[in-house]
């Protein structure tokens, strides 16, 4: 049964009602859905609650659609700079956070534990709990509303968010590279590094195709891309305007995810990705590197059984975005003692034990 | 173990020499850099290596005596204060930087790093640690973590919760925990954040990662100078207005400026009544269309003069006028008490009044430094301690603006921690729910309640500590004058 709370206090009654309650979003994200019988549903806990353009700030209740909240951001030329993906799907700001998904475009400015600055939640005991407040800079009490980044919910609900905003580029523009190898594009985004730009994207598409994107006055564009074309020393094309924004477009929507793969992201290091790689192109499996080699989306053909080996074998950890549920984490899954004892004070009951 | 034979245990544990208890040595870490409180720890132990602080977590804990972890003690809220009676774990010696990785652009390094120390690593490899306060040629990693700290560049690159990746630390009962890890991603709840601006209160970090970010190539430092302090902040307004993303925006009022310049010899300007610093950062084409917008702006905000720093030594002597100020108003006054609340920056220009009223109202002087562009404020309120009730008084006023803040919908602390100094005023930010799900994270991670316990959620009233000059200055050692 999913319910749906139209209000903060309906909300606390939904989680006291059930001894174990899982919760959803606008189900973008099919492989984190709570596999629990009983779901409370966000998507009538919608809307902007207060946007002071000239704070740079906005609330907004967790159920709310990022496409909504970027299209208000965007008439007072302000956006998201953590880039959050599946918007058009209809991803929750709520459900973004709960997942702890950001974007290729994050590279320059930083994720979600760089925007996030309060939150109200509630917890295991039906009770709101606010953490962190409405100003960009607040060193008073801990920092719980971060520790709800990337906790799929085992910590509580998000209720509602506040967040820092930064204003968006005039206009941007994109090097695309064909490098003919996984070394050669990693040396390119190495290079492209070292050479003081400041990238929006440095992603690694398939194995050989190296994206980059810079922002910035239009009329500073183009010594910029010029600059960065010489350093690198390869040779690329360049997108601008609507190519520039639907190449981007097409990054966060995954739309080169093949149907029925199971899209996992996998934190990492650059030099963890040469032999990541060579196992994912053994199972002919699609990837795309972003953040200059910290983070691997893969378009896993096979059984989850099999992510999660190969994975765990790599000393990484997966976490399944798109695919069965029931496996949000898969590979070498640590247990925490410091996180479980977070759990045990903002859920001593269990109710949203997976 | 019972408490009183902590110390023979501790004795067993360190050299003689690692183990301070004679009065003498125990009075320089009787308190930090806010030198309103005081208190005598029952030992300092100077550690050496990360498995002697896991031990003397666990020894204290089984003896059930309090511990303090202390790196430069710069605290400004009282948060290196010791703990009466309890042990003082001093992490100076921990200083190695355990891994450098130019490539991967991340650090490692153990919790008595001084800040500024990253940052030389990195020169030559065009890196730097980003969180600057205004210590941090000797403030310590390990406390810029207890504390969340900030600097002058949080508008843009954020506080140290923004550039720790992942923590080794052990908690107050002494497991040991591993958090987050050296991926600039991350699976899981972000739980390395949840430590920092822990205050001590959930146990010792003993391994912090850092990010490192890439030296800007170009910088533009621009000093305005404007004939009210108000419209200083309203330029700062304008500028958030505009789109512009400086790296830096930081007002100091006339009192501040002249303190700096009797210290630094800033060359600012010397009568103005605010000046305003806006710092630029990136590619050169990009920062030379913002230069041009910002001139502009700044031109239109009514600025009475404007300069550029025309190098890098230049900004250095712009940047050492307003890192010095803290110590600089010292010059102006025997004792002072410095806040950090932090107001919307829509209404800066509103609690900015508010404050010079309040300080005409009660004839108390206060100086105005702060990192406008987040809107956090730091009044420095002059007073003499030798004067009776003078620091009531001053403590009076900065209650005042304390409750401003909170009353504009702002915070009582930006980036100096919560500590001993501004306990009463959590529950007044926070509701009681909020505070007692602080008190639960605090005693799960703290079942004995030792770690720098009286702290961030202690009880309001001062039981145990007492006010006055840094014991080093009763000693004649050091002067502010």
């Amino acid at each position: 049964m999913t319910v749906l709370p139209q209000s903060i206090d309906a909300l606390c009654a939904a989680v006291l009602a059930q001894p174990h309650v899982g919760v959803l979003g606008a189900g973008t994200k099919s492989g984190l859905a709570p596999a629990a019988s009983d779901v409370i549903g966000l998507a009538a806990l919608t809307g902007i609650v207060e946007h002071t353009p000239e704070e740079c700030t906005f609330t907004a209740l967790a159920g709310t659609p990022v496409a909504e909240i970027e299209r208000r951001l965007l008439a007072h030329g302000q956006h998201l700079p953590f880039d959050p993906p599946f918007v058009d799907a209809g991803a929750t700001i709520g459900g973004t956070v709960a997942a702890g998904l950001n974007g290729s475009c994050r590279l320059r400015f930083g994720s979600i534990r760089d925007f996030l600055i309060g939150a109200r939640i509630v917890d295991g005991r039906g009770t709101v709990v606010r953490s962190g407040g409405t100003v960009v800079k607040n060193a008073a009490g801990f920092l719980l509303h971060q520790a709800m980044i990337g906790s799929l919910g085992r910590f509580g609900i998000l209720a509602d968010l506040t967040f820092k905003v930064f204003p968006r580029a005039e206009a941007y523009a994109t090097i695309r590279a064909q490098v003919g190898s996984l070394g050669a594009a990693l040396e390119t985004i190495v290079a492209a590094q070292r050479g003081q730009f400041d990238l929006e994207a440095a992603d690694i598409e398939g194995a050989s195709t190296v994206w980059l994107r810079i922002g910035g006055f239009a009329e500073s564009l183009a010594p910029r891309i010029e600059s960065i074309r010489r350093t690198i020393g390869v040779s690329s094309d360049v997108l601008e305007g609507s190519s520039d924004e639907a190449a981007w477009h097409d990054a966060r929507e995954m739309t080169w995810v093949p149907d029925g793969a199971i899209l996992t992201r996998v934190p990492l290091t650059a030099p963890q990705v040469p032999r990541l790689d060579t196992v994912l192109a053994g199972r002919g499996a699609s990837r795309r590197y972003a953040l200059a080699g910290h983070v691997v989306w893969i378009a896993w053909p096979d059984t989850i059984e099999r992510l999660s080996h190969a994975l765990a074998s790599l000393h990484l950890v997966g976490q399944v975005v798109r695919g069965p549920r029931g496996h949000a984490l898969v590979g070498a899954i640590r247990d925490n003692e410091f996180g479980r004892r977070v759990a045990s004070v903002m859920d001593p009951e269990g109710r949203f034990a997976p | 173990m019972t408490s009183s034979e902590l110390l023979p245990a501790l004795a067993r544990l360190v050299a003689p020499e690692r183990l301070l208890t004679r009065p003498g040595a125990l009075a320089a870490y009787e308190s930090d850099g806010l030198t309103a409180f005081r208190a005598r720890p029952r030992a300092v132990v100077i550690a050496e290596s990360q498995d002697e602080v896991i031990e003397l977590v666990r020894l204290c804990h089984a003896a059930r005596v309090p511990f303090m972890a202390r790196g430069s003690g710069t605290s400004l809220s009282g948060g290196a204060v010791p703990v009466e009676d309890g042990i003082v774990i001093a992490l100076n010696r921990l200083n190695r930087i355990v891994q450098f990785d130019p490539d991967r652009r991340v650090a490692v390094v153990e919790p008595g790093v001084v800040n500024l120390a990253i940052s030389t690593t990195g020169a030559p490899f065009g890196l730097y640690y980003a969180p600057d306060p205004s210590s941090q040629s000797v403030c310590t990693i390990g406390g810029n973590v207890a504390f969340n700290s900030g600097g002058a560049h949080c508008f843009r690159h954020g506080m140290t919760a923004n550039h720790v990746l992942g923590i080794k630390a052990v908690l107050a009962d002494g497991a040991v925990v591993v958090l987050g890890g050296d991926s600039l991603e991350h699976t899981g709840p972000d739980l390395t954040s949840l430590f920092v601006g822990s205050e001590g209160l959930f146990g010792v970090a003993l391994e912090i990662t850092v990010r490192l970010v890439q030296r800007p190539s170009v910088y533009r430092t621009v000093l305005a100078a404007y004939a009210t302090l108000q419209g200083a902040g309203d330029a700062v307004s304008r500028v958030i207005r505009s789109g512009l993303l400086p790296g830096a925006m930081e007002i100091m009022d006339r009192l501040a400026i002249a303190a700096a310049e009797a210290a630094v010899q800033a060359h600012y300007p010397a009568d103005a009544a605010a000046v305003l610093i806006v710092e630029l950062e990136g590619e050169r084409p990009q920062v030379a269309s913002e230069f041009e917008r910002l001139m502009r702006i700044l031109g239109e905000s009514g600025a009475t003069e404007t300069r550029v720093a025309a190098d890098e030594d230049e900004r250095a002597r712009i940047w050492k006028g307003r890192k010095s100020a803290f110590s600089a108003v010292g010059r102006l006054s025997p004792d002072f008490i410095v806040q950090d609340g932090v107001v919307p920056r829509a209404r800066l220009g509103q609690a900015l009044a508010e404050i010079e009223a309040m300080s005409a109202r009660c004839g108390i002087r206060v100086a105005n430094v702060f990192h406008a562009g987040d809107g956090n404020l730091h009044p420095l309120i002059l007073y003499d301690g030798r004067e009776p009730g003078a620091h009531d008084r001053a403590e009076e006023l900065a209650a005042e603006i304390i409750r401003l803040c909170i009353r504009l919908g702002g915070s009582i602390t930006g980036e100096h921690g919560v500590g001993l100094e501004k306990r009463r005023f959590l529950g007044e930010m926070y509701g009681e729910a909020d505070l007692d799900c602080m008190r639960r994270l605090r005693d799960a991670m703290d079942p004995a309640g030792i770690a720098n316990r009286g702290k961030k959620l202690g009880p309001g009233d001062e039981t145990g500590f007492s006010h006055g000059l840094h014991p080093l200055e009763r000693a004649g050692v050091i002067s502010r004058s």
